[in-house]
């Protein structure tokens, strides 16, 4: 053995062991680079594992019944296709801990404010309100209960059934005119409210009382009914219900 | 022992732990109990249920981890008001601060909407495509992933993706975005943005499935994909989508 490590020449067994030594370092190397970054399959699989064990913060509704009796109340209200966590905030430590760690409880104005300010933006019909003048310092739960809120009286009469066109003239200029302001409504209608109709204007001087500009109303914009609109009635350019302001 | 028989019992041995070894290891993922193969995942957002609350940011943070300040998102809210004159104002909501600036006069507005967006994860994702070192893939369930332990940080994607559903996280230095909260959806659960919206504005669902709220909501509805004109084929739905939305 020792004789034929003297027959190669001195050069070529230290390039030799520089070339194992190389070969060597590049082994440990790559034995070092964990799989998941050498091979596409087992990235894929990692990173997917990584993001399954990502902890869960919202537990979900429905594990909220198993203790809570609000959820019974909050399933047949206006509120029922709501989360609870939509309000109280993340509750999977809560389920883990329920002694511990309690969710959020905010009572504040704020938190209803959030979704049910007035937003020209927001979805006609949506229930909304100017809080500066709804109730203002009052809490929203003195009077509606979040798990099943209400308008404070049931509503009656038009609202009953045209909830959406009541909260959209709610808001609008039109707010303090009554339905019958507008609209004559028979008796009948509340019984058999499709075969019975109420009456709608039928002619622009109808609007003209409080906007053409002889009418002594004040505080309304006027127009000349002659030349304003053409042949068009008020109510195919403007809608009453939610009449645009100039 | 005879050196044919030594190579005899060592091949058989050798044989046999293999196949052992792969039913260990299909074993471990039936146990699982997740089948990636089965499920194809997509989401429809009625755009007319949207009231710009801010609960799906706010929520899509808390649940992923994501930097608060408000300038990084998994999913966020757009506002979108077409003025008269036919000038069209983009805001991007923000929840903590002045959460809807009236920045335009009522009077002013032709038309007022809230869009949710987040990654569509694309059918033909363009930021697949551009990543240099493979990070971000397609998982067989149809959801677009990063692996953060192989991405570089370099901004190809963010700069690639045509929504603008990709930032680069700050702790990590890596690309970021929804995943459609993949930790939750392969436990069955909702993505947590889908959970807390109040308005049941957004839908999650299996596209494979045959009756679902997202089958539902896909044949109830007329649908339209962001910039359908560069072929990515998004996953991400929505109804009652304006002209005006890019």
């Amino acid at each position: 053995m020792k004789r034929l490590l003297q027959k190669i020449p001195d050069s070529l067994l230290r390039v030799g062991t520089a070339f194992i030594v190389f070969i060597a370092a590049v082994i440990l190397v790559r034995s070092l680079i964990p799989a998941s970054l050498k091979n596409t399959e087992e990235h894929r699989k990692a990173t997917v594992e990584r993001e399954v064990a990502h902890p869960v913060r919202y537990a979900g509704s429905e594990v909220c019944a198993d203790c809570h009796e609000q959820f019974e109340l909050k399933k047949k209200g206006y509120h029922k296709n709501l989360a609870c966590e939509t309000c109280h905030g993340v509750a999977k430590e809560h389920t883990e801990n329920p002694g511990d760690v309690k969710p959020v409880k905010n009572t504040k104005r704020e938190a209803c404010v959030l979704c049910h300010i007035y937003n020209p933006s927001r979805p006609t019909g949506f229930p909304q309100i100017n809080p500066s003048i709804h109730n203002p310092m009052r809490l929203c739960i003195e009077c509606h209960n979040p798990h099943d809120p209400k308008p404070q009286h049931t509503p009656q009469e038009c609202q009953a059934c045209h909830a959406q066109i009541a909260r959209t003239k709610a808001v609008s200029s039109h707010a303090r005119l009554e339905c019958t302001t507008c609209h004559t409504v028979p008796e009948q209608h509340k019984i058999t409210p499709r075969q019975v109709r109420p009456t709608i204007p039928s002619d622009r001087s109808f609007c003209g009382k409080c906007h053409a500009k002889e009418s002594k109303f004040v505080g309304t914009p006027k127009i000349d009914l002659v030349m304003h609109g053409e042949k068009y009635l008020c109510w195919q350019c403007h809608y009453p219900h939610m009449p645009e302001v100039e | 022992m005879e050196r044919r028989n030594f190579f005899k019992k060592g091949m058989t041995l050798l044989t046999q732990l293999g196949v052992l070894s792969t039913f260990a290891k299909k074993a471990k993922a039936e146990t699982n109990g997740y089948d990636p193969s089965k499920h194809y995942y997509g989401m429809g957002i009625q755009v007319n249920k949207c009231i710009g609350c801010g609960k799906c940011m706010e929520a899509c943070k808390e649940e992923n981890g994501v930097p608060k300040e408000p300038f990084y998102f998994r999913t966020w809210v757009e506002r979108y008001i077409i003025k008269k004159d036919a000038e069209v104002i983009v805001q991007s909501i923000d929840p903590r601060i002045d959460r809807i600036g009236n920045s335009v006069p009522e009077n002013e507005m032709m038309r007022s909407f809230f869009v949710p967006k987040l990654c569509n994860h694309c059918d033909h994702p363009p930021c697949v495509q551009v990543c240099p070192v493979g990070a971000t893939f397609k998982t067989d369930d149809g959801v677009i992933l990063v692996d953060s332990d192989r991405c570089i940080g370099c901004r190809y994607c963010i700069q690639a993706c045509p929504y603008g559903a990709r930032y680069l996280n700050p702790v990590t230095s890596t690309a970021d975005k929804c995943t459609f909260c993949y930790h939750r959806i392969t436990k069955g659960m909702l993505p947590a943005c889908v959970e807390v919206c109040p308005t049941q504005a957004r839908i999650f669902g299996d596209i494979k499935s045959t009756a679902s709220p997202l089958t539902r909501f896909k044949r109830m509805f007329k649908l339209h994909v962001l910039k359908p004109s560069l072929n990515t084929d998004p996953k991400v739905q929505y109804a009652d989508l304006d002209g005006e939305v890019r």
